[in-house]
C-alpha cells in the first residue's frame, strides 16, 4: 500500500482527491460521497478501495446502472463500516459505445452484478473472466435490454 | 475444467437446500467437490423494472413481496432511501416501531433458518423445537400488525398502523421471555451434541480473507471474523438509542454461521426489550406533498445481511430508478471457497449456511460425466443422501 489508511471522513476525501484525479466530488452528508470519475480510472478506484477493505471494514456493496437518455451511468456504492458511509463512483458511459472495464477480477464480489448489468443494461464489462448470462434466460433474444429506457 | 475423472452435478434449478430457484454446478472429483459454477435468474421477476411503473406508495408493497421471510427488510431498506432522496425526517415512534418489526422479524427468521439447517442434517426433533419457537412470534406479528409475513408496516416517513403498546407490552415481553430461555437451552443441545458438530465444525469454512473479497455481508461475514453490522455501523431506525452488540466468530465454518446467528436472536430480544420499555409517544408518519428530483441510499440489516436499495427520483410520484441489492446475492458468490474441498453430503449443509432465500418445487439432476448417465432426485431423496452421508451415484 503507497498510502496512509484514512482514519476519518477528511482524510478519505483527501486520498480520493488525491488519488483518483476526481471531475467532482459530491459530499451529500457525513454517512453520503459522491465521487465522478472518468470511466477509463475505474480500475484505479477499484484497486485503492480493495486496499481499504480490510482496514476501514469495507467492501463493494453493489452498482447501479442508469439509463440517462443520452449516455449510461453506473454508480458503484463502497460501504465502509468503520467511517459509517457509502462512498458511490459515478462512471459516465457513452451510448453508441457502451463499454468500460471490469472490476470483477479485483473485487470477486463484483462478478454478478456486471453479469446483470451486462444483461439488462447492455454494457459490456470489458476484461470480465465470464461474462455469460446470469439472470436472462438463454433463449432471450439478443440486443434486448429490459432496463433501458430510451431503446 | 472438466478432466477425464470429473462429475458434473447440477444442483437445481429446483434445488433441495434453497428457498429460490437457482442452479449450481458441482465439478466433482470422486466425493469432493473441486469447483462449482452458479446460474441465476429462474426466479427472475423484474421487479426493478416494475418499481419504475408505480409510484413510491406502492413499491413499498412491491418490494415487500421480494422476500416472504424478511418481508419488512426490503420495505425498511426502500422507505429510508426515499426519506433521504426527499430529506424527510421519520417521527421517534416511528423509528422504534421499525426497530421493534425489524427484530421480532430477525428473531423468526433465525428460528426458521435453525430449524431448517438442522432439518438439513438430520435432527428433526430439534428442527421441530426450533419452530415451536417461531409459532408464537408469528402469532405475535398478527396481533401487531394483522398478518403473520408481508406486514405492510411501513410507509415513506414512517409507518402505517400504531401499536398499542398497553395491550402488547405483556405478550410481547412474555414470549421474549420464553424464547430467551428456550434458546440458551437448545443452543446448548446444538453446541455440545457431538454429531451436530461433526456436520459442522470445519465444514464449508470461508476465510476473513475470501470474506472480504467475496464482499460478504450478515452472519456469513460476522462468521468469518468481519465485525461488519449496518445497525452498529450506521445506526439507523432507533438502533443509536437501543445500541447493537455485534456478534463475531473467527472459525469461519458451519458452526460458526450457526452460532452466530442463536447469538443474535438472543441480542435481538434484548434489543426488543429495551426498545419497548423507551418507545416514545407521539405522530407516526412525517407528512410529505413534494417530490423532488433527487437521490439516496437505504440500509438495512436483514436476518441475512445488509440490504441496500438505491432511489432517484424525478420529481414526480414514479421513482425514476430503483435498485435492490438483497444480501443473498452479495453472499451467493462466496459458495465458492466455501464448498471446494468437501463432500457431496456436506453440500446441502454449506448451501444452505448462507441462509439464501425455499422453493417449493425441488429436485437435483446428478450427471455422470464418464457415461453420460443422468439421475434426478427429489428433494426430500437428496435430503436423505445428505443425512445418511451417501453419494448418490453409488446406490442407483
Amino acid at each position: 500500500m503507497s498510502f496512509k489508511v484514512p482514519s476519518n471522513f477528511n482524510e478519505l476525501l483527501k486520498l480520493i482527491e488525491g488519488e483518483l484525479s476526481p471531475i467532482s466530488v459530491d459530499v451529500r452528508s457525513s454517512k453520503r460521497i459522491y465521487v465522478d470519475i472518468k470511466k477509463e480510472d475505474i480500475r484505479r478506484a477499484a484497486k485503492l478501495f480493495l486496499d481499504l477493505f480490510e482496514p476501514l471494514r469495507g467492501r463493494f456493496s453493489t452498482a447501479t446502472a442508469m439509463d440517462c437518455r443520452d449516455h449510461f451511468e453506473i454508480l458503484y456504492h463502497f460501504s465502509f463500516s468503520e467511517l459509517g458511509l457509502v462512498l458511490t463512483v459515478r462512471c459516465k458511459v457513452p451510448r453508441y459505445k457502451p463499454e468500460i472495464d471490469s472490476i470483477a477480477d479485483l473485487i470477486y464480489g463484483a462478478s454478478f452484478i456486471e453479469r446483470e448489468i451486462h444483461d439488462l443494461m447492455g454494457i459490456k464489462f470489458m476484461g470480465h473472466p465470464n461474462l455469460r448470462r446470469l439472470v436472462l434466460p438463454d433463449d432471450w433474444p439478443e440486443g434486448v435490454y429490459p432496463l433501458r429506457r430510451y431503446g | 475444467m472438466m478432466s477425464g475423472g470429473e462429475l458434473v452435478i447440477p444442483l437445481g434449478p429446483y434445488h433441495p437446500a434453497f428457498k429460490e430457484p437457482e442452479l449450481f454446478k458441482l465439478y466433482v472429483d470422486g466425493e469432493s467437490i473441486v469447483n462449482i459454477d452458479i446460474r441465476l435468474g429462474f426466479q427472475h421477476r423484474g421487479i426493478e423494472y416494475l418499481a419504475q411503473k408505480l409510484t413510491v406508495q406502492q413499491v413499498v408493497f412491491l418490494v415487500e413481496r421480494i422476500c416472504g421471510i424478511c418481508s419488512t427488510s426490503h420495505p425498511t431498506c426502500f422507505c429510508q432511501a426515499v426519506e433521504e432522496a426527499m430529506g424527510l425526517e421519520v417521527p421517534d415512534r416511528a423509528r422504534y416501531i421499525r426497530t421493534l418489526i425489524a427484530e421480532l422479524e430477525r428473531i423468526h427468521s433465525h428460528l426458521l433458518w435453525a430449524g431448517v439447517a438442522l432439518h438439513l442434517i438430520g435432527y428433526d426433533t430439534l428442527f421441530m423445537y426450533f419452530w415451536r419457537y417461531r409459532e408464537p412470534v408469528c402469532e405475535l406479528f398478527e396481533e401487531l400488525t394483522g398478518n403473520r409475513q408481508h406486514y405492510a408496516m411501513l410507509c415513506p416517513g414512517g409507518v402505517r398502523r400504531d401499536i398499542d403498546l398497553k395491550k402488547m407490552r405483556p405478550k410481547i415481553l412474555k414470549v421474549m421471555k420464553e424464547i430467551k430461555e428456550a434458546i440458551t437451552k437448545l443452543a446448548d443441545a446444538v453446541a455440545r451434541d457431538r454429531l451436530v458438530r461433526a456436520r459442522m465444525e470445519g465444514i464449508g469454512v470461508l476465510t476473513k480473507q475470501d470474506a472480504i473479497r467475496y464482499c460478504v455481508v450478515g452472519p456469513t461475514a460476522r462468521g468469518s471474523g468481519l465485525k461488519i453490522d449496518v445497525r452498529a455501523d450506521e445506526p439507523y431506525a432507533a438502533y443509536k438509542e437501543l445500541g447493537v452488540d455485534v456478534k463475531v466468530m473467527t472459525e469461519g465454518d458451519v458452526l460458526a454461521r450457526t452460532l452466530v446467528r442463536v447469538l443474535e436472536t438472543l441480542e435481538s430480544v434484548e434489543i426488543i426489550e429495551r426498545c419497548i420499555d423507551s418507545m416514545p409517544n407521539g405522530p407516526i408518519t412525517a407528512e410529505f406533498n413534494e417530490y423532488p428530483v433527487a437521490d439516496g441510499i437505504g440500509k438495512h440489516e436483514a436476518p441475512r445481511g445488509e440490504d441496500i436499495h438505491y432511489v432517484k427520483l424525478n420529481g414526480t410520484p414514479v421513482p425514476e430508478r430503483v435498485k435492490i441489492r438483497a444480501p443473498t446475492y452479495a453472499n451467493l458468490p462466496s459458495l465458492v471457497p466455501q464448498l471446494i474441498g468437501y463432500s457431496i453430503a456436506d453440500a446441502p449443509i454449506i448451501l444452505g449456511s448462507i441462509d439464501p432465500c425455499f422453493s417449493c418445487t425441488e429436485r437435483v439432476s446428478i450427471v455422470d460425466v464418464r457415461n453420460g448417465r443422468t439421475i434426478t432426485l427429489s428433494m426430500d431423496e437428496f435430503n436423505e443422501f445428505c443425512r445418511k452421508r451417501k453419494n448418490p451415484l453409488k446406490v442407483r
